[in-house]
């Protein structure tokens, strides 16, 4: 049994390939929500296909100011070719190399057959974990789960925004 | 599992009676094979359960994998507003392996609806906002692929055969009967 990270954690920093020459850093997206989603492969089929729902439902994303990375084991290459087959226009990253360190490190991997878990992290503009979910692998956990959070996130922004405004104005 | 957010309301398109004690909601996408493959089945359904099943069907196009999905989308809408909406969906599905902009015009034409102002509707976007709005009401109930259905606003998981919907119904009902029987 896996057990991801939880709320309220710092999410592990990372560096991983996001093209075949190029590297993201989570640290460098502070400031702004990031939606981690890890998966299990590349290549599922269509029309149930996790990714293709989160690039048709980037826009809704976006209203957040969120950056959404999905990850997975496969290769860079592997990569590139799924996401122009699929139209996708949000970064993959490949936790290739050393295999699913990443994942590791939240606990959304499994060892058995060595891909990420169906893990979704949204993590706040001060790199803490805010929310985390575990889908059944064979589950495509939708978005909801993920709009949800950052409406709270977005949400919880306003009142912290007020509580300072109103001890400056005291 | 998320639970339908969006109520069926007049806005919808409704297939059945309003009183109906089951209603089946599907979103679907007019590119999607797999919602191609249930198409007949839930006209099977319908022949089926008579009276008791109401339809409702909404749209959830997955436009980046099927770029047709969407005009398809609103070339329904279109013919909805022109009191067609049935008609176009039956077409569109039926004829889903040869999907085009030149099948639209062509079905719009077969239901006597102009293939110009099809054009026109779908080139200035009109009914985009319609189509977009049930996408998204889709991923708040936590719709995540096509098709998904919603069997009195409880999410379907299981298998989308005749058979194994028919039995979901048919327990539905069982338990709606039986509410009834405890009410009276």
């Amino acid at each position: 049994m896996t057990r991801i990270l939880s709320p309220g954690t710092t999410a592990p920093d990372f560096t991983l390939p996001v093209t075949p020459d190029q590297r993201l850093s989570l640290r460098d997206l502070r400031g702004q929500p990031v939606v981690l989603a890890f998966y299990p492969a590349d290549w599922s089929p269509v029309c149930g296909d996790q990714m293709a729902l989160y690039n048709e439902i980037l826009p809704e994303f976006q209203k957040y100011k969120a950056e959404v990375l999905g990850v997975s084991v496969d290769g860079p290459w592997c990569h590139a070719a799924f996401a122009r087959d699929r139209h996708l226009h949000f970064p993959l990253l490949s936790d290739f190399e050393p295999k699913g360190a990443v994942a590791k490190a939240y606990g959304a991997y499994r060892d058995k057959e060595g891909v990420c878990e169906r893990a979704l992290f949204v993590i706040d503009e001060e790199g803490l974990i805010f929310w985390s979910y575990l889908s059944p692998v064979a589950v495509n956990p939708g978005a909801e789960g993920i709009l949800e959070a950052l409406e709270n996130l977005q949400k919880k922004g306003h009142s912290d925004g007020q509580l300072e405004s109103s001890r400056r104005a005291s | 599992m998320a639970n339908l957010k969006v109520p069926v309301a007049p806005a919808d398109h409704v297939l059945g009676d309003e009183n109906a004690p089951v209603t089946l909601v599907e979103y679907g996408d007019y590119e999607c094979p797999h919602c191609g493959h249930a198409h007949p089945i839930v006209k099977a359904l319908k022949k089926h359960f008579g009276k008791q099943l109401r339809f409702v069907y909404r749209h959830f196009p997955l436009t980046q994998i099927h770029p047709h999905a969407e005009t398809a989308a609103e070339a329904a809408e279109f013919a909805g507003v022109n009191g067609r909406f049935w008609d176009m969906h039956d077409g569109i599905f039926e004829n889903q392996d040869r999907l085009s902009v030149a099948l639209l015009a062509e079905l719009a034409e077969e239901l006597e609806l102009s293939a110009e102002d099809l054009a026109a509707a779908v080139e200035s976007g009109e009914f985009a906002p319609v189509v977009k709005a049930q996408f998204l009401g889709g991923v708040r109930s936590g719709v995540n692929g096509t098709p998904t259905f919603f069997i009195n606003g409880y999410r379907y998981e299981g298998m989308h055969e005749f058979e194994d919907l028919v039995e979901a119904i048919d327990a539905v009902l069982a338990e709606s009967q039986s509410g009834r029987r405890r009410a009276g």
